[in-house]
């Protein structure tokens, strides 16, 4: 039986002072102070019934703990989700200022895409006029090298890395204008080609790590706050234009032209860098809204997804559906996975079950169904009136979609019943992020030449 | 005998899940159990278990709750699950191959050379 001997004030003292260094860590969290506090009372109370005093005691407990640069650093490799901005674990960096951490050179890189993205003015192009589809075609290639560049920069990348991100951006130059491409297929491309390189940028943003499972969820967290940062910047730019067109009108300038040409196009390019920028400096920031915002709209669009499943049966037209109610369809799905993948993402991966996983399963079981009526929709039309690239790259997406859903839905039930540990829901997220690239690249490459580039 | 990091790293996972197969376990009584299991030869820097542990929650190996038993104080219990017997039970499979081999090519190794340890090329 173990004697409980009194603890020194003095004691305690130490043992506070040791606890507020501990919780000054960002990757290791409150319940892991307790639990490793406890730890260090038990080690000091058994050194100090074998005859060592309180500051003895307390010496060689601490000393068994380890330093805690390095236990820190083991905490922040188990919970990467909560140090994931800090992306080189090197605990040795912590606390120093490095050049790449400063907004000039982020600054600089957000003029450049901005730039880039008028530089085609120079040659005489128009964006709103007759080149409009060209632009639209080249959208991303002439912003997202940016990105990636930024991200290479701050990672500090070497050649073969680089190169690595190069070819892919070539590839996507090559195949966006090589084609003669009218009509869908053109906005075929103007859709997929973006997606297949925010996956090349998102390689830069792992340095290269794109292999680890548990990286690919940071940079799917990554790519939910830089969206809401973008959001934010873009509703606070699009107040400020219209104050400063109200204010010059008043004065008798006409700025419209101006801001629309040159504000607008310029603040839109650039913020891609800064809002990337700031969820890397601003983390703390973002980290307290995500969860409540996955929170509020994860039973709303459940909710939203279980009455237009509900409206579909009651209707009973569901194969009936049209063109655009199609083309709806699909957006809709692509906007709640990103939710799902989001809300998977923000999750703390160790705690039980709770409502909001009954939720996220509601949830996706209603896009499945959504999805199911599309698809029979779609084989439907492509058996009616043959295949075109619209149809056939709806038809892709939706089964991709469906693969990823019924299973999704199959591991969360299994979560749900405590038969899985949530780490399956994420890995199997993870795992599929490459199959939409991969999709996304073979419509832009090999699309136009199956279906004639019309 | 100082033993390498490598190894130490390698035999965590069995050893921890094998010691909480024996029943519900916290970090420092584990860390007590396994340096009584290896005579005092297996020594880890004591936080560095905590880490694993919450690895091994996150693979749903085991489960944690906060638990204060009659006269002491609140701890953090483990408690292995299914699927962590499981995961052990390959695991021991896997060691017992290394080590039969490993006893196996050592009786040959020792009757060759039956002066161990003194053939200078290691």
């Amino acid at each position: 039986m173990q004697t409980e001997v009194p603890d020194g004030p003095g004691l305690e003292s130490q043992i506070g002072r040791w606890r507020q260094f501990l919780d000054r860590r960002q990757a290791v969290g409150t319940t892991d102070g307790d639990e490793l506090e406890s730890h260090l009372r038990d080690q000091v109370a058994e050194l100090k019934e074998v005859g060592l005093s309180d500051d003895e005691a307390f010496l060689v407990a601490v000393k068994r703990m380890g330093d805690l640069d390095g236990l820190t650093r083991e905490f922040a490799r188990e919970h990467s989700d909560r140090l994931w901005k800090q992306l080189v674990l090197a605990g040795d960096q912590a606390g120093t200022r490095r050049a790449t951490d400063s907004p000039v050179g982020m600054l600089a890189f957000a003029v450049a895409a901005a730039i880039s993205f008028k530089l085609p003015l120079a040659f005489g192009m128009d964006f709103a006029g007759d080149d409009a589809e060209l632009y639209a075609r080249n959208l991303s290639l002439l912003v997202l090298p940016f990105l990636a560049g930024y991200f290479a920069w701050r990672r500090s990348l070497h050649g073969l890395q680089l190169l690595g991100l190069a070819v892919p951006f070539g590839i996507g130059a090559v195949f966006a204008n090589v084609y003669p491409l009218t009509g869908d297929a053109a906005v075929l491309t103007v859709i997929h080609l973006p997606i297949a390189l925010w996956l090349v940028v998102g390689v830069a943003y792992l340095g290269g790590d794109w292999r680890s499972s548990r990286r690919r969820m940071d940079f799917v967290r990554f790519t939910g706050e830089w969206f809401i940062y973008y959001v934010l910047i873009a509703l606070g730019g699009g107040v400020l234009i219209l104050f400063t067109a109200a204010t010059f009108e008043a004065v008798g300038i006409d700025a419209i032209e101006f801001l629309q040409s040159w504000v607008l196009p310029g603040g839109a390019t650039g913020a891609v860098i800064v809002a990337a920028w700031l969820v890397e400096a601003k983390q703390s920031v973002i980290e307290n809204m995500a969860p409540v915002l996955t929170r509020v709209f994860t039973p709303l669009f459940a909710v939203m997804l279980l009455a237009s499943v509900a409206a579909l049966v009651w209707t009973g037209n569901g194969v009936d559906v049209d063109r655009d109610v199609l083309i709806l369809f699909d957006l809709l799905l692509i906007l709640v996975l990103g939710l799902l993948l989001y809300s998977i993402s923000a999750r703390d991966s160790r705690a039980q079950p709770n409502v909001m996983d009954a939720v996220q399963l509601l949830l996706v079981v209603s896009m499945l169904v959504l999805d199911l009526v599309a698809l029979s929709a779609i084989a439907s039309r492509i058996s009616e009136f043959g295949f075109s690239p619209n149809k056939t790259a709806a038809l892709g997406l939706n089964i991709i979609l469906a693969i990823n859903l019924a299973w999704s839905g199959w591991l969360a039930l299994g979560f749900l019943r405590r038969r899985k540990p949530f780490a399956v829901i994420e890995h199997w997220q993870t795992a599929y992020i490459p199959v939409y690239g991969l999709w996304a690249a073979i419509v832009v490459i090999a699309f136009p030449p199956i279906f004639g580039f019309s | 005998m100082q033993i390498s990091k490598d190894l130490v790293a390698a035999s965590a996972t069995p050893l921890v899940l094998a010691i909480l197969a024996e029943g519900d376990s916290y970090g420092y009584a584990i860390l007590k159990r396994i340096s009584h299991l290896s005579g005092g030869e297996l020594e880890w820097t004591d936080g560095m278990l905590y880490p694993l542990l919450h690895r091994l929650d996150r693979l749903g190996y085991v489960e944690a709750e906060w638990d204060t038993p009659a006269g002491g104080r609140r701890r953090r219990y483990y408690r292995i699950t299914e699927r962590g017997r499981q995961a052990l039970t390959q695991q021991l499979g896997q060691w017992s191959i290394i080590t039969e081999a490993l006893r196996d090519v050592w009786q040959e190794f020792s009757l060759v050379t039956p002066t161990l340890g003194t053939t200078g090329a290691s």
